[in-house]
């Protein structure tokens, strides 16, 4: 008699399942992660601290309202040097703006156009269907203007960094004095946060109520970055609503598919017995 | 119009040296108009419809008919992508960005495609896991096994190009790293990079031509997968057992058993593909490629695609780059001659009792391969990287070929049909011989 084999089948199925339990919550828990430093700060692991966001897990939606006071932050103060190249004034319609408020938004700003019939460029207000007006004309004036650094263009910062939404918020509350023994550079900022903490960026965010919500929003600076980070995560992804509204719609449809045809296979398998 | 009785029964003489009209005997008359002038609709029933299969397959065996549905799936989203990006150092990373934003249901054609290259890993691996694990690679199937490793090598290939196209940090270093491998090979080295680059750097030709051969691939991928799928059907699949079927009573026909296991799987698939494109589309990516390629800085950590990182660490594994070279192309053309360096007679692992153990250690050491590949070059990291080198390559080169002869490989079951009677039917059995769910269904 043979002796009892190693049942691989049931095995790998098991450990299969138990991978996908391990992994899913991983993926999907937008958590404290771990952004490992960057060359020179040598492997400190700087923890991330988790955030709140009504759009984490995967039922998750836009708060209309954070959002939009995100975007008022982002307008006063970010706008001044960081550009969002990949939007349109139009596309502000997505966190719940009319298209007659998008267009007085549009119009508050001057962008060049042309050449007219005289072969001149000129300026006149944007239109909703307008690129977001950039700080600067080209990187070069970005970066005479800032000590040398480029502020980065936002439109996908929040999906570029380790850490997401949580990171832009942790950066942004992340300011404190070196600790002992560390000297930061001429020009830059220490950060708890930032891969090797050294930040050519002064704090943007540093006084409760530097921006006057039209909501009346209390407008901490934690409150600032918790809107701008919402603001940043729609920007980077504005489907993202659409897309897990579908996928849900999806997973219930497969779901639903896969035991009529399992149904049907066990029907079909069945005239095999007996034979 | 039918011909008369005599003229077809000219046509279809096989002993006259005329060219005949296929014997149809689809019975629709303008269906047997065209399947006696193209036997398409013959060859459909006879190579998926009546088509004897071996009657134990188990879901592994649905991997094939999976990796067929992802190139699909490939090639009609990468088809519409490719009439919306601009293949442009200065425009392809907005290009996609308007993809994503502006393109009606772009995001979802773009991460269908994303993920779709992660899916077309995933399947393809357990697709050849299975295949070594059930001996399907020995006689007399090793042509179609070495069609498969062709077409491995042109996925690879085209999933790398692809990964260029978006023109993130990634793709642009990811892409110079990789190109720069061909620079250790002796004199013509440079020459043939700098003809890679159509430069002399990663730049504006370089894009262009990874776009025209991205688009290109797939369809020697089709071409491939053709001939796969013709020496399949001259052979047949292999089975669990890894014994021939002898007799009627060992096979099915393929329809409707296999199509119908195969549907299973398939919408199992869709579950999964669709967690990642719908909830985590970005979480087999690099943040990183989010960021527009820039020359001038180099990426902290430079990573391949998660699907690479087994072969990145044999790369990396000996400090020459030469040597490095020279064992990741080892490690892909050493599958070619799977067939000739295994030479026990037994295919199954599951009668096979120390070379299962072995080849459990070999999939355990390529996941570890995998996780040492995406970890900085440095200790304790290359030392593991070089063990599990070293194992990767000893299990095929010398464990297989000593076991062939050591090995006392446990009987094998007479048939296909007594095998799977037996652990149906009920009376006393041995214990391991019960329980196999996944099979029993």
């Amino acid at each position: 008699m043979r002796r009892p084999m190693f049942n691989l089948i049931p095995t790998l199925k098991a450990a299969a399942v138990a991978a996908a339990l391990a992994l899913a919550p991983a993926a999907l828990d937008t958590g404290a992660r771990a952004a490992e430093g960057g060359p020179g700060s040598g492997h400190d692991v700087i923890r991330i601290p988790d955030t709140k966001f009504t759009f984490d897990g995967i039922f998750g939606t836009f708060d209309r309202a954070s959002v939009q006071r995100g975007f008022q932050v982002y307008k006063e103060v970010c706008s001044a040097c960081h550009s969002l190249r990949q939007l349109s004034y139009r596309h502000l319609t997505g966190i719940g703006l009319t298209p007659s408020q998008v267009a007085a938004i549009s119009s508050q700003f001057q962008v060049q156009d042309g050449p007219n019939d005289n072969g001149e460029m000129f300026e006149r207000p944007a239109r909703p269907s307008d690129r977001f007006r950039r700080p600067f004309a080209n990187d070069a004036a970005a970066r005479a203007a800032n000590n040398g650094a480029l502020p980065p263009d936002l439109s996908v910062m929040v999906k570029a960094r380790e850490g997401g939404a949580d990171y832009m918020h942790a950066l942004l509350v992340g300011y404190e004095e070196p600790p002992p023994g560390v000297t930061v550079m001429e020009g830059m900022h220490y950060n708890k946060y930032f891969p090797g903490h050294q930040i050519a960026m002064a704090p943007p965010l540093n006084t409760d109520g530097q921006v006057t919500y039209a909501d009346g929003t209390t407008a901490t600076v934690d409150q600032m970055a918790t809107d701008i980070a919402s603001f940043l995560a729609w920007a980077a992804e504005p489907e993202l609503e659409q897309r897990r509204a579908m996928g849900v719609r999806m997973i219930v449809f497969l779901t639903i598919l896969g035991g009529l045809v399992y149904a049907v296979k066990r029907k079909i398998w069945s005239n095999l017995h007996g034979e | 119009m039918a011909a008369g009785p005599h003229e077809q029964h000219k046509l279809s003489d096989p002993d006259n040296d005329v060219r005949h009209l296929h014997d149809s005997k689809v019975e629709n008359p303008v269906l047997r108009w065209i399947d006696q002038r193209m036997p398409v609709i013959s060859m459909i029933q006879l190579e998926y419809g009546s088509f004897p299969t071996p009657r134990n397959f188990n879901y592994f065996w649905n991997f094939g008919a999976l990796a067929m549905v992802t190139l699909a799936i490939m090639i009609a989203t990468g088809v519409i992508l490719s009439m919306q990006y601009t293949a442009n150092t200065h425009l392809a990373f907005d290009s996609v960005e308007r993809i994503m934003r502006d393109v009606n249901y772009g995001w979802l054609l773009r991460y269908a495609h994303s993920n779709g290259a992660s899916m077309f890993f995933i399947v393809t691996y357990i697709h050849m896991w299975r295949t070594l694990y059930y001996g399907s690679y020995k006689s007399p199937r090793e042509l179609l096994w070495m069609l498969g490793v062709v077409l491995f090598i042109l996925m690879m290939a085209t999933a790398f190009m692809g990964y260029v196209l978006p023109w993130g940090q990634m793709s642009f270093w990811g892409a110079t790293v990789i190109t720069n491998l061909f620079s250790a090979l002796p004199l013509i080295g440079e020459h043939i990079v700098t003809w890679l680059w159509g430069g002399f750097s990663v730049d504006n030709p370089t894009l262009n031509r990874f776009f025209s051969l991205h688009f290109l691939l797939p369809f020697l991928i089709v071409g491939v997968t053709f001939l796969h799928v013709v020496a399949l059907h001259i052979t047949g699949s292999n089975n669990p057992l890894g014994i021939e079927p002898k007799t009627k009573k060992d096979t099915i026909p393929f329809h409707p058993y296999y199509t119908v296991k195969d549907s299973v799987g398939i919408v199992v698939y869709f579950i999964v593909f669709a967690i990642l494109v719908f909830f985590m589309p970005n979480y087999l990516g690099h943040p990183d490629n989010y960021i527009p390629a820039n020359p001038l800085v180099t990426p902290a950590h430079i990573v391949p695609e998660w699907y690479f990182l087994p072969f990145y660490a044999i790369l990396r594994a000996v400090p020459d780059k030469l040597g490095g070279v020279a064992l990741m192309g080892g490690a892909l053309v050493i599958l070619f001659f799977l067939p000739w360096l295994d030479g026990s007679p037994v295919r199954s692992m599951r009668f096979r009792p120390i070379a299962k153990w072995l080849f459990l250690l070999w999939t355990v050491n390529f996941f570890v391969l995998g996780w040492v590949g995406g970890k900085p070059a440095e200790q304790p990291y290359i030392l593991i990287a070089q063990i599990g080198t070293a194992y990767y390559f000893a299990y095929f080169l010398v464990l297989l070929p000593l076991l062939a002869k050591f090995e006392k490989p446990l009987p094998l079951p007479e048939s296909i049909a007594s095998a799977v009677l037996k652990r149906r039917g009920g009376g006393p059995l041995p214990a391991g011989a019960t329980a196999k769910p996944m099979e029993k269904a």
